[in-house]
Parts: C-alpha cells; structure tokens; sequence
C-alpha cells in the first residue's frame, strides 16, 4: 500500500489526530458484527472507503484485498475462478468487509476440515496507533521473517491497530460435494463424529440439531462417492443441502434468531468452543453442534459463570454472542499472565489506547 | 545459509543434513566466528578484564543454579559445553557461559526465575538441528537445553491429537501415532532429528505443506513459561482460545518470547494411498509455468518438488534415484488420499503435466519406487556435499510465477559470482534452496559466496517474497532482514518482543536486528556493494 494514497493518508491524519487528542477510535467496516463481542468506545473510523482487490493471481492460491473491500465482492470474484475463501466466513449481514472478517477472526462451517480465517491470513497492511503504516507477512504461504504478526490480527478485533490490506490464502472449490442426514441422538452424533473424524474421510462440515445430524463431504468425486458409501444416511437433494449449510454459516437458521422476546426473557446465545471429542455438555436450553464437536452452540437462559465453568471443564471457552446482558463479559476471561501479555501488545501496537477501546475485554 | 555445512565424505544423510559437524572441521569459520567469541550477542564490547569479569559471573549463575538443580544438569567447564557450541549453522559458534539440563517443568520453572533475577540471557536448545544459528549461545547466557523433555505423554486416538514434550522428535511422533492409523503432517527434512518443540520455534514446513500446512496449522497448545518462570498456556485443545490468536505469534517466533516445554498437536488419518509422479521437463522454465498450470487446475498435490539438472545429477549419483539426468529439470508431483482419489487425480495430473510440455512421466508403481523418488529430494543437501567442498543453503520464498524469473537470476549469478549453484525447490509453496557451491580453501570463494547469497534473498524481496521460507532468521539473516522490513516495522517486531520479554533475556540478538545495525549495513551496502564481516554482530 502506498501511504499516498489519499484514502489511507486521510486514515492516518484521522489516528494521529485523535492520538493527539486523546480521542478513541472505533474502527468500522461493514458494521455487520458489532452485535459480536463488547460494544467499543469512540468515533468512528470508518474504513469502508479503502476498498478494492489489489492483486488476484489464481495460480498463486493468493489475493490481496483493501480492508473496505466488500466480502460479497471478494467471494465472486474467487468465484469467476473457481476459486473460494475455504473457511467460508460467516457473513451476519450484507455488507461485510475483508477487514472485518479478518479482524473478527470468524469461520464457518468447513473450519474443521479447512482451517481458520487465521490459517489463511498470509499478510496484512496494519496502521498502527501512532499512525505508522506497516506490513507483515506478505503473498506467500511459507513466511518465517519475524513474528507472525499478520495472523496475530485474525480475531483480534481491532484492538491493536486498523487493517488496511490483507492477502489471504484461497483454494480451489471441491470438484464434488454431498450432504447426508441421519437421525440421531447427541450422544450418538458425537461418537460418530468422533469417529470419522479419525477416519480418512472428506468430511468438510457437521452440523447436529434436535435428534438431525447433517455431514457435508466434498472433494473428488469418487472420494466423496465411496465416503457416501462408507457412512450411510440419506442424502439431501444439493440445491436444498446448499441453501441449509448457507443458513448455518450465516447464522440464518432458525437456532440463531433470538427474537426481542427471547432476550428480554434471560435467553442468551453462547458460542461454546471446546474438544472436539468432549462428551455431551449438559446445560437447560436448546443446542446446536457444529465443527464435529469443536463449537456448540447454546440458547440458555441461565448464568454466565455456570455456561463458562461447563466449556472450561476440558479446557475450551465460552462466548456470549447474543444477550440483553453481557456484563459477564463477551468472552472468557483470561489468565494473569495472558492478560498481562494482552497489556503488553496492546501498549506495543497502540500505545495510547486509540483503538476499539473495550472491543475485546474492558481496559484493552 | 549453511556454510561450511559438508565434510568431504558425508556418513550418512541425517549427518549431513543435520550438519551436526561437531568435530570442529567446519572449513569455513569467519575469522570473527573462529576466534570463539563471536558473536557476541548483546555483549558489550570485551575489554582487558573481561575475562576474568566472565569467570566470575560464570561462578555466581553456576553456585545460583546449583540452588535449584543437581549438580549433573549443570555444565560449564569448556569440555561439557563445547557441544552446545553451534547448531546447525555451524559456521556460527560461541561459548556459553553456562549449559542446563533440566528434567522436570519445576527445574525449568527453577532455572527461569534464577536467570531472570540475575539478568542472564537464556537460549533454549532442542535438537539443535537449526539451520539459522537460532540456537547459538550467549557467551554471557546460558544454554537451557530440553533434550531430556523427551516424552510422548498422551496419544489420543479419539480425540486425534498427541500431547508430547517438547524435545520428542518430530518423526517419533507419527511413529507413535502409527498404531492408530494416524500421523502427524508436517515433515521438515531434519524430521528424525530435530524436536517439536524447535519446529514451534521456527514453524517448520516440509515437502507436504502445500497440502497439509505448517507447524502452525497443525499445533492447537503449546505450554511452557514466560521469562519470569510464569506458567504460561497458548492455544487450547479446543480449536481456538479466548482472546488474541497469541499461539500464532508464539509459533515461528524462534524462543523469543516464552519458553515451550510440552505442545499438543493434532494428528490427521494417515492416506490409504500415495503415489508420486515424476515429470522431465527440457525447458526449466517450461517446469516452472507446469507448477502454475496445476495449481491453476484446480490440483492441491500433497508435494510438488523441483529439482534442476546439476541438482538431479548430483543426487542421483548419490542416492541412484532413476531420475531423468536429461532433462533440464524434473518435477515431482504427489498425489495422496483413498485408493479412487488418488487413481482420479493422478489422471488429471498427467494430463496436465503432458500438456505444460512434460518430456516424459513416469508414475510411482509401488511404495517402495515412490520412496525411491522422494530419497533423491530429501538427500539434495548431502548430495550437494559429494560435489562440492562446501555450500551454502538458501531459504528464500518468491511467488510462484516467478520462478523463472529467478532462476534465470540465479544463472546470471553464477556468471557475476564465478560459483556453481544448484537447485532445489519446495516448487508449490514458491521456497527455494538454492545451494551455492564453493571451496573455503580457496580464497575469496567464500566471501563471493556470501554476496550471491546476499543477492539472493534481496532479488526474492524484490520479487515479492521474503529472506525466509522455513528455516529462521537466527543470527544468519539479520543483515537480510533489515532488506525485507522497514525500520517501523522492526521497531514494532521489537515491541512485540517486549510484551513477552521486557528484559530481552530469551534469546537476545537473534530474528530482529537493531536500528543501527541496519543502518550500518544500508550504508556498507550502498558504498562498498559488497558486506565486510557480515557476521560481525553491529550494535
């Protein structure tokens, strides 16, 4: 990126003015997460200006996009190739941005068999909070030059600084694909998740909800024919299995729509991320299971401190995604000497405390 | 670089690959490195009395950490040491002050806290198997080696991960996983030798990375401690934790900001099937555009090597791998997964070989030719040594398309250099290792070795790749790194390096150079084009 450019420079005046003033910064995008993690102290910064695909080279597996650019864009144009984000990012709204996406650090249903946002960030252009534009990582997939601090931005909420670029990692889309249905109950779901997924298999998806588990394969043809054959179930017609895994990734199916009723009842969404093979999690509410057994999903109304004392028993975490009240916390709190590292790079990147104040845990 | 990397006649290949050349017939010491105290990492500059300052200090860690360890885990008279001298990069050596060898979390625990109150450096040492002299001791610090960390605590078979400490080689935990039908992907070269907890350190790739990704992708916890002795977790065995991704970071930071002593990985089924192909191409550059072509098709292989003419000859006479000695260049192109898979990629793969122009294609017929194949690639380092005194390894990453660019590069170097260069490529991930070939005992062949080498990894970044793919920065690529990132964003590497490490004791001096040092070298650069000393450490 070239700190000429007019629509970065006015970025960059905007942070050292309110470094200057002691002013916060929330960085904005598409705005399509904010209901995600605490609300942020600040103006806005809003980045939706810096947009654009700087490079696309099918053949490197690489593209570069602008923070602004629309995440919808960015996916038809992977697409008029062949060509896809293989994490398949969960897009809550239009007008979702790649800044977002990577800042968010949120992946989708292929997580499991694909890798994280995180996995697939190869570099990032970073205006730091003293206003300093910077690059880490770069186009290419093997990259040990210094930290890694491309990837530490995946999820970071944009706490350490505004990502202006980033080049992500892309795949080619599977050559096939099939979905099949079992009924079955939790426990049942689980072990058989478990057990394939020690298995060589080409499972890119799972999704368990009330007594129906759903398995995803894609891959060549016949991989995915003779996985058919070995795991059994009924097979979903693809225009249907399609537009259902789009509503999980998306967090459009019924599961997620917390109405204002619900929460004005005590019902929360909680985002469980533990073991993949930990047996069932026993809570009062309603579950939905994804990622083999890595992420639960959970509407509950009761407390906070019982959800995270059930997701930390084998050492996972709980998030609070959707609530009337997330005085808990949005997300786990952290041990002494993580927090104090969390202080430590909060200081290194932006010293004064520009950023997305409060975005991530208060004080950060 | 890996210089003075070979003896003449290698014993065998992990030897040589691992360059473990201890005996001190390294040929190629600078007179810096030879004189036993460069470099000098952080030191400040040796005046008269140094020495017997040295002993002294010395004396006071060796009676603090008899405190907290037993007397046999601690070593400091010249002759216990000198193996802990070098790693990898054997051309690098310094003496350190003291050598541990802890057998429990709580002498680690013991050990942190005791050299953090007293202000001594500490490197931590794996296998010391390193190709970028990241392990190369503080003449003022100790050496925390965690070769006794050598246990596989846990495989879980259900859970498909393995919880193992950190000096477990990487290949023994595959091996451990085999019963299960499990393994554990990435496979640098050194995979018999080097340990888990180096490869978090470097973030080590291999030949199936394309597929399988690196060390980061397939690692979910690391444990250990911070500087202070603090116990410290990344990551979880979930597959993700709260708060910043710091497993990333913490991974590929070469033991700069916590010390790992147990990591968990994942573990992935092991293929039903694998079969190589090995393609001939008469053009390299037609070999190159071949590699873009698969890519382009839609083809993730599980390996996609490279390997030019002098290299192929240089390893077939070594290893009698049957590969094509006439064509310019062969690739090698995996294809691995369910018997039907493989049968069906392989067909696209062929046709897509044949239609880049491919000379000829031979696929593997069986494991035991596909490993015929692969044992070529994997012995390109010791073959290296059958044709050349000594060499020097470069690590450079470029984006694919570019290959031919560089390599054309690569050949007009040899003319502006006057040295032989043979080539080896991890072709799908773009990570070169050229192998610059030349002879210490000549003189001057090692000073333009350095400089090839040098223009090497400056003509990558031009071309929109980095001075490192796999092996680290170590102490080797500082001077590169100054090339590759601007002196805001070291400024920021060294912040970083702060949150963890206010003190700067983990392995001070290495991965990010100073602001002067960088200065200095910008401006020999311009006005000499050429680097005096480069190993000198410039503070």
């Amino acid at each position: 990126m070239d700190e000429r450019d007019q629509v970065l420079a006015s970025l960059i005046e905007q942070v050292v003015a309110a470094r200057a003033a002691h002013a916060r910064l929330e960085i904005r995008g598409g705005g399509t997460k904010r209901f995600f993690g605490e609300p942020s102290e600040g103006e806005p910064l809003d980045v939706t200006a810096l947009a654009g695909i700087s490079s696309y080279e099918p053949t490197e597996l690489v593209v570069t996009a602008r923070a602004g650019t629309l995440l919808a864009d960015l996916e038809a144009v992977l697409e008029e190739r062949g060509q896809c984000l293989p994490f398949e990012p969960p897009r809550f709204a239009r007008g979702g941005t790649v800044g977002g996406m990577v800042a968010a650090g949120l992946s989708g249903p292929a997580r499991v068999s694909a890798g994280s946002v995180r996995d697939h960030v190869l570099g990032v252009t970073l205006l730091n909070g003293r206003g300093e534009v910077l690059s880490f990582g770069g186009q290419v997939a093997k990259n040990v030059a210094g930290y890694d601090v491309s990837r530490l931005m995946a999820g970071a909420w944009g706490i350490l600084g505004v990502i202006c670029e980033a080049s992500l990692k892309v795949l080619p889309r599977a050559l096939a694909g099939a979905t099949l249905h079992f009924d079955c109950d939790e426990q049942r779901a689980l072990e058989c998740l478990r057990y394939w997924a020690s298995q060589p298999l080409s499972i890119s998806g799972s999704a368990w909800y009330e007594g129906q588990l759903r398995v995803r394969l894609t891959g060549a043809l016949t991989a995915v024919r003779s996985t058919c054959e070995k795991i059994g179930g009924t097979a979903l017609v693809p225009e249907e299995a399609q537009a259902w895994w789009r509503s999980v990734r998306d967090q459009t199916h019924d599961f997620f729509a917390l109405g204002e009723a619900d929460l004005a009842r005590g019902e929360s969404l909680w985002r469980l991320s533990v073991p993949a093979a930990r047996a069932a999690i026993n809570l009062p509410g309603r579950q939905f299971i994804e990622w083999g057994g890595a992420q639960r999903w959970w509407r509950t109304t009761i407390d906070a401190g019982e959800v995270r004392a059930a997701a930390a028993r084998d050492g996972g975490h709980a998030t609070l995604v959707r609530s009337s009240d997330k005085s808990a916390g949005a997300f786990s709190p952290l041990s002494d000497v993580l927090m104090r590292v969390h202080r430590g790079l909060k200081l290194a990147f932006d010293p004064d405390g520009v950023f997305n104040r409060g975005r991530l845990y208060a004080g950060l | 670089m890996m210089r003075g990397a070979m003896r003449r006649k290698p014993r065998d290949a992990l030897e040589t690959n691992m360059n473990t050349s201890l005996q001190g017939d390294a040929p190629a010491q600078r007179d810096a490195a030879a004189s036993g105290d460069a470099p000098t990492l952080g030191d400040a500059p040796v005046h008269g009395d140094a020495a017997a300052s040295r002993e002294q200090r010395q004396a006071d860690v060796v009676a603090a950490l008899a405190r907290v360890l037993p007397r046999a885990a601690i070593l400091f008279r010249n002759e216990d040491t000198v193996a802990y001298e070098c790693d990898g990069l054997t051309a690098y050596r310094a003496s350190p002050l003291v050598v541990v060898l802890p057998e429990t979390d709580a002498q680690v625990q013991a050990i942190l806290r005791t050299c953090h109150g007293m202000g001594v450096p500490i490197i931590a040492r794996g296998a010391g198997t390193g190709l970028s002299g990241g392990a190369t001791p503080h003449r003022l610090g100790i050496i925390l080696s965690l070769a006794k960390f050598n246990k596989i605590r846990n495989v879980d078979a259900e859970a498909c991960t393995a919880v193992v400490q950190c000096g477990v080689r990487n290949a023994a935990i595959s091996e451990a996983a085999a019963p299960f039908g499990l393994y554990y992907a990435p496979d640098p070269s050194s995979q018999i030798a080097c340990s888990i907890g180096g490869n978090v350190a470097e973030n080590a790739g291999g030949v199936h990375c394309l597929k399988y990704g690196l060390t980061l992708h397939n690692v979910l916890r690391v444990r250990g401690f911070m500087v202070d002795g603090e116990p410290v977790e990344f990551g979880s065995e979930a597959l993700d934790a709260a708060g910043l991704d710091l497993l990333a970071v913490v991974v590929g930071s070469e033991g700069m900001l916590a010390v790992t002593t147990e990591v968990t990985v994942r573990l992935i089924p092991k293929p039903q099937v694998a079969r190589c192909i090995m393609a001939s191409f008469d053009d390299i550059e037609a070999a190159g555009a071949a590699v873009a072509s698969i890519i382009a098709q839609g083809i993730i292989p599980a390996g996609l090597e490279l390997m030019d003419r002098a290299m192929t000859a240089a390893v077939d006479a070594f290893v009698h791998a049957g590969y094509d000695l006439r064509a310019a260049a062969i690739l090698l192109c995996e294809s691995d997964g369910t018997a039907e898979e493989v049968a069906e990629e392989i067909v696209r793969m062929e046709a897509v070989l044949n239609a880049a122009g491919a000379s000829r294609l031979e696929v593997s017929r069986d494991e035991a030719q596909r490993l015929k194949f692969w044992s070529g690639r994997k012995n390109a380092f010791p073959a290296s040594g059958g044709i050349s005194p000594d060499y020097m390894c470069m690590d450079s990453t470029i984006p694919r398309r570019r290959l031919a660019k560089m390599l054309r590069a690569i050949q007009q170097m040899e003319i502006t250099y006057g040295l032989r260069c043979v080539n080896v490529f991890h072709a799908g991930d773009g990570n070169l290792h050229p192998l610059i070939l030349f002879d210490a005992g000549q003189p001057d062949e090692l000073r333009r070795c350095e400089r090839f080498g040098a223009d090497i990894l400056e003509t990558s970044v031009r071309l929109g790749g980095t001075v490192t793919g796999e092996h680290g920065v170590g102490i080797e690529k500082l001077n590169s790194m100054c090339v590759q990132f601007s002196p805001a964003e070291r400024a920021q590497f060294l912040a970083v390096k702060q949150a963890f490490d206010p003190l700067c004791l983990l392995n001070p001096g290495k991965v990010i150079p100073t602001l002067n040092r960088c200065a200095e070298y910008g401006k020999m650069h311009v006005h000499h084009g050429m680097l005096p000393f480069a190993a000198l450490p410039r503070f």
